[in-house]
């Protein structure tokens, strides 16, 4: 049977959901991404899963992290201003190292904004939207493929190295609909969390393996494992403390097991990169355009070339400083007023030209918008 | 089992105030449970922060201690990831009824299968006595330096209003009551909620001037009366009390059971079988 489907990329996000094995969903309804939890709240009970609309996003949130700390995988779908309340307990769940999936399709902000306007604000909060030096896995897909396979990846890296994913989409790829045949991902590898090999006497729950990723028993097991979890320091038993080396150890695991393993959670794509001298930096829907303005660049005898982050945080350091190495002029183009450009500055040297195309007007950036920059910027 | 077993008495000292009352609720449930013969490896208990938030992390038990206000939402995830889990959240009143009063009464119109502890000091303890939705009119709090001039929760008659199937009241004085309604709590399928009085003689106390421990017991004791008694007085004596004793004790159909009837989809090829009530 052709499988070959017409899904809209919230549809994809909760297919892959279910296929990388989501038994439980916890939502509060906000465009544009509540196509994923209506999607869910009737595929769920399907596969033995519950869908539960809580009464705000903090709920959300909590209950998904509850679900996962009995073993199940979880996931939780917002936007804009339920993006910002959802916060909280992704600190909690970054802090306790439970594995959860927070979707966030972006819309047109600050606070209400534009329910159904496309924009690419919340890259840094993504990041930096917690108080402490709180670490995160940020996932940026950019079509309905893309979104499917990538949906699945979020799991499999929360679960693997026990900790909060966000997945970050714009809002005209949430709402497009394209074709994919989800046959082709059948083979994907499912990754499911690591239990112990030490007997519950033995046992200390907030004690790493040599990757810096701890091994949380779930509640409610057989096996006599009883632990406090909590999003207080703690020390290796779990146990509350404020001791100057628990403190230092839980920062520096929580964020160390991301940054030892960066190299497997980095994703990306590179595009006419190998003797460009041009490179445009774009992610999301953005770098859709961007692909056809590289394209029509090249054939104008521009040597330009794409760098397209899959993966914003970690940030890809060193792939980039890497596509930078001989590059004359970048170009950033966000729908947003320069934030992913942020950390491209960190890593440029002097005389690298960087040229922004800021458009937060709700519009696409159109290839030729990106392709004007392009030719500006060249003939400079 | 002896109730010391259920305590991790290794991670000790304690971090409550001399005088404080809440380890009296948690000695109760304790007594609760073991009468009960409790599974602990079936049980989930959850937990915020402040005072009332920090206390059961000192229980051997699987502990699951959240953000403030959230347990509860929490607690829905896991009582909805294994309905065969016994879930108990201990919450203060701050921590319930003020940043978590949403969750509070969801909880409750949901009616799902977790036992509610609140505790009910009348202030913010650990923040360092600041006003609480419970604290009493005219009562001084380090932010009601003039005294308190906003009105209090019932917590008995929101949770019941809301739709909790099991609702009653103890304190820290009549603790046959406190087991008893414990014990009833522990035993019912829905949304069960007890809420016990205690007393802070550090936060509330000193600013109220009944700073000795225990005349803050004498202060509880005063303040409480059984429904029998509460039905002798008028209207306006009765609101100066705090009834204790059993409120609510309905058998209505918890959450789980109700998803679990969902999820017979699966078995009648898709028919649906959730009606209108």
């Amino acid at each position: 049977m052709d499988n070959n489907k017409l899904l809209q990329g919230n549809q994809a996000c909760a297919m892959g959901a279910i296929k990388a094995g989501v038994k439980f969903c916890a939502g509060y309804p906000i465009t544009p991404s509540s196509e994923i939890m209506e999607i869910l709240a009737e595929e769920l009970p399907k596969v033995e899963g519950k869908f539960i609309q809580m009464e705000d996003e903090i709920a959300s949130v909590g209950a998904i992290i509850g679900a996962s700390v009995m073993g199940v995988k979880s996931l939780t779908p917002t936007s804009g201003p339920g993006f910002d309340l959802k916060q909280e307990n992704i600190a909690f769940a970054a802090m306790a190292e439970i594995p959860v999936v927070i979707v966030d399709v972006q819309r047109s902000g600050p606070s209400t904004g534009g329910a159904t306007i496309c924009a690419q604000g919340d890259l840094m909060q993504a990041k930096y939207g917690r108080s402490g030096d709180c670490p995160i896995i940020a996932l940026y897909p950019n079509s309905v493929k893309e979104i499917y396979k990538t949906t699945i990846r979020a799991f499999n890296l929360a679960e693997k190295y026990m900790t909060p994913v966000i997945l970050l989409l714009d809002e005209t790829i949430g709402h497009m609909r394209e074709n994919i045949n989800v046959d082709d991902y059948q083979d994907m590898e499912i990754i499911n969390r690591n239990f112990p090999e030490e007997s519950a006497t033995d046992y200390l729950p907030y004690r790493p393996d040599e990757s810096g990723v701890v091994r949380l028993v779930p509640f409610g097991n057989d096996k006599g494992y009883r632990y406090v979890i909590s999003g207080m320091h703690h020390t290796e038993n779990g146990m509350p403390s404020i001791a100057k080396n628990s403190i230092q150890n839980s920062i520096e695991r929580i964020n160390g097991k991301i940054d030892k393993n960066k190299e497997e959670i980095w994703e990306w794509e590179e595009i006419d990169t190998e003797d460009a001298e041009t490179l445009v930096i774009a992610c999301g829907c953005v770098s859709r355009s961007a692909v056809e303005a590289v394209k029509v660049a090249r054939s104008k005898g521009y040597k330009a070339g794409l760098f397209r982050p899959i993966t914003i945080w970690p940030f890809l350091d060193e792939p980039l400083k890497e596509a930078l190495k001989n590059i004359k002029t970048v170009i950033v183009p966000e729908m947003n007023q320069g934030q992913l450009v942020h950390k491209i500055n960190e890593l440029i040297n002097k005389d690298v030209k960087v040229v922004q195309l800021n458009i937060f007007d709700g519009s696409l950036i159109m290839p030729e918008q990106i392709i004007e920059v392009i030719e500006e910027a060249c003939h400079k | 089992m002896s109730i010391r077993d259920y305590v991790k008495e290794d991670v000790f000292p304690l971090f409550t105030c001399p005088g404080c009352t809440h380890g009296t609720v948690i000695n109760t449930f304790l007594r609760a449970a073991d009468e009960l013969k409790l599974d602990r490896d079936k049980t989930v208990i959850v937990c915020a922060i402040g005072c009332a938030g920090r206390t059961p992390t000192y229980l051997d038990f699987n502990v699951l201690r959240v953000t403030h206000g959230r347990a509860l939402a929490f607690a829905t995830g896991v009582k909805l990831a294994r309905p065969d889990v016994k879930v108990i959240v201990f919450m203060g009143d701050g921590d319930a009824l003020a940043i978590g009063g949403n969750h509070f009464i969801h909880a409750a119109r949901r009616n799902i299968g977790i036992t509610a502890v609140v505790l009910r000091n009348e202030i913010y303890g650990m923040t360092g006595g600041q006003y609480a939705p419970t604290t009493p009119v005219g009562a001084k709090a380090t932010t009601a330096p003039y005294g308190m001039i906003e009105p209090s929760f019932d917590t008995c008659k929101l949770a019941a209003s809301a739709g909790a199937t099991y609702v009653a009241r103890g304190d820290i004085f009549n603790l046959n009551n406190l087991y008893n309604v414990m014990k009833s709590a522990l035993q019912h399928k829905g949304f069960a909620l007890v809420e016990a009085l205690t007393s802070c003689p550090i936060q509330f106390g000193r600013r109220n001037k009944v700073s000795d421990p225990a005349k803050m017991v004498q202060r509880i004791k005063n303040m409480v009366v059984t429904k029998a008694v509460a039905e002798k007085l008028s209207t306006e004596e009765q609101a100066e009390k705090f009834i204790i004793g059993e409120f609510v004790n309905t058998r209505e159909i918890e959450l789980t059971e109700r998803y679990a009837k969902l999820l017979d989809i699966n078995k009648k090829e898709n028919e649906v079988v959730i009606t209108m009530s």
